[in-house]
């Protein structure tokens, strides 16, 4: 066996590289999913009916209210106990698109919330339909507010998908943890994985600066 | 599938959920406390003007922020042993939460020391205060009142952090899911039971700090 952590580097290059893709994986996949369901929750908080907005306000309240950790364990027991078959990828994955929907959808009813009536009011006074008036008039001012806490979010979202590694994903994390079992050196792995997410999330966190930049407007 | 719920063991096993609240609980106050003492001499260093002080504030902000706070929860116990720092599971825990919560206490806090204005400082040296008189009496205060929205907000998402306790086999809440999970097989009424103490506790957290707010508020 040797002994010196570049060469256990070496040999785990290909497990560490899986847990990496893996994890840009789930990361993406929840991403995607939760901004989706995020912009309906968002949507259903400003404009919903009253029972409409009650039953999705229950419902981010309690996804917000709970630990990221305990989602991703309940869905994975939970989808077991009832015959859904998910395996643990799906259900970490779904756990984390609900987590990351109660964000976007608080997002998007902030941001939306922030435009002032008026601007609603002179799209209806220049005869614009509701429809007309959310797409050309108010999401692209909500976008503008959206963005920068919108790429928070997804930092957040590749942090959490390490708890996927508590319910078996071999995500980067658990793959970090079996290289360790096997060669003990659980100080240098952990130093690397931390490097790695820290480099991403690095890599996110500038990116969300530079989109605010951007789409700030001259004042 | 047809599955009943039937809460009789979780409720045969509530007081260990609820020892589990309460350790979860003990676990947030002590490290936020220690975290809060973090943030505020960092969030002073990152409004400083001295580079000696902002740069390793920086370094530190940064880093704590970009890391999932897993990693740093199986480094502390695992890899710090190898450095020679062995602690127990609950006291490695304290470390890295009151580590964590002390960074993004540092970015509440500091977003807050720059919305107060630089008249209160020159007015007090006018009155012959120290700077450190200036940060205590007069910046630190006013900076509290102002942060507590989004000191609540913190404090609800840290409280939710301790459930990472669990990792390493700390008997706090999600542990004792876990355990009553695995025994009982009576998953949905576990998940259930779990969430809600979560969410009320949460609620509880929104609603003391709501209430500090209203006592503090400043007259208008």
């Amino acid at each position: 066996m040797s002994h010196t952590f570049l060469e256990q580097l070496w040999i785990a290059r290909y497990v560490i590289m899986n847990g990496i893709a893996m994890t840009v994986s789930i990361s993406l996949l929840a991403i995607l999913a939760g901004s989706v369901l995020g912009v309906f929750v968002g949507l259903a908080l400003v404009y919903g009916g009253i029972v409409l907005r009650l039953i999705v306000r229950a419902y981010t309240d309690i996804i917000r209210g709970t630990p990221v950790l305990v989602l991703v364990l309940a869905s994975y027991y939970v989808s077991a106990a009832v015959g859904l078959d998910l395996g643990p990828f799906s259900a970490g994955v779904l756990a984390l698109a609900v987590f990351c929907s109660s964000h976007v959808g608080e997002i998007v009813r902030g941001a939306l919330q922030a435009i002032p009536k008026g601007q609603t009011e002179a799209a209806k006074a220049i005869g614009l339909t509701f429809a007309q008036t959310f797409t050309s008039v108010l999401w692209p001012q909500a976008m503008r507010q959206c963005l920068p806490a919108w790429v928070n979010t997804a930092a957040e979202m590749v942090k959490a998908s390490t708890l996927l590694s508590v319910i078996g994903v071999a995500e980067l994390l658990l793959r970090t943890q079996e290289i360790i079992s096997r060669n003990f050196m659980s100080l240098q792995f952990y130093f690397l994985a931390g490097g790695l997410y820290f480099i991403v999330n690095y890599g996110i966190e500038h990116f969300g600066k530079y989109v605010e930049r951007k789409t700030a407007l001259p004042s | 599938m047809g599955y009943t719920l039937n809460f009789a063991a979780v409720w045969r096993n509530f007081d260990f959920l609820l020892s589990g609240l309460a350790l979860s609980l003990g676990l947030a106050v002590i490290s936020i406390l220690i975290g809060a003492a973090i943030g505020l001499v960092v969030a002073f260093a990152l409004t400083s003007t001295s580079r000696f002080a902002l740069v390793p504030a920086r370094v530190y902000v940064t880093v704590i922020r970009n890391l999932p706070i897993l990693v740093l929860v199986l480094f502390a116990f695992f890899a710090l042993p190898q450095m020679g720092l062995r602690l127990d599971k609950m006291k490695s825990f304290v470390l890295v939460l009151s580590l964590y919560s002390g960074a993004y206490l540092a970015e509440v806090f500091r977003a807050g020391l720059l919305s107060i204005p630089r008249g209160l400082t020159e007015a007090g040296l006018a009155i012959g205060l120290t700077a450190m008189q200036i940060r205590s009496s007069i910046i630190a205060p006013l900076m509290l009142r102002n942060v507590l929205p989004s000191l609540s907000s913190t404090i609800i998402s840290l409280f939710k952090d301790t459930s990472l306790a669990a990792a390493i086999a700390v008997p706090e809440l999600t542990f004792a899911a876990r355990k009553i999970n695995v025994e009982s097989f009576r998953v949905i009424e576990t998940w259930m039971v779990t969430s809600a103490l979560y969410v009320a506790t949460c609620f509880l957290i929104a609603a003391l700090m709501r209430l500090v707010e209203r006592r503090l508020a400043l007259p208008r």
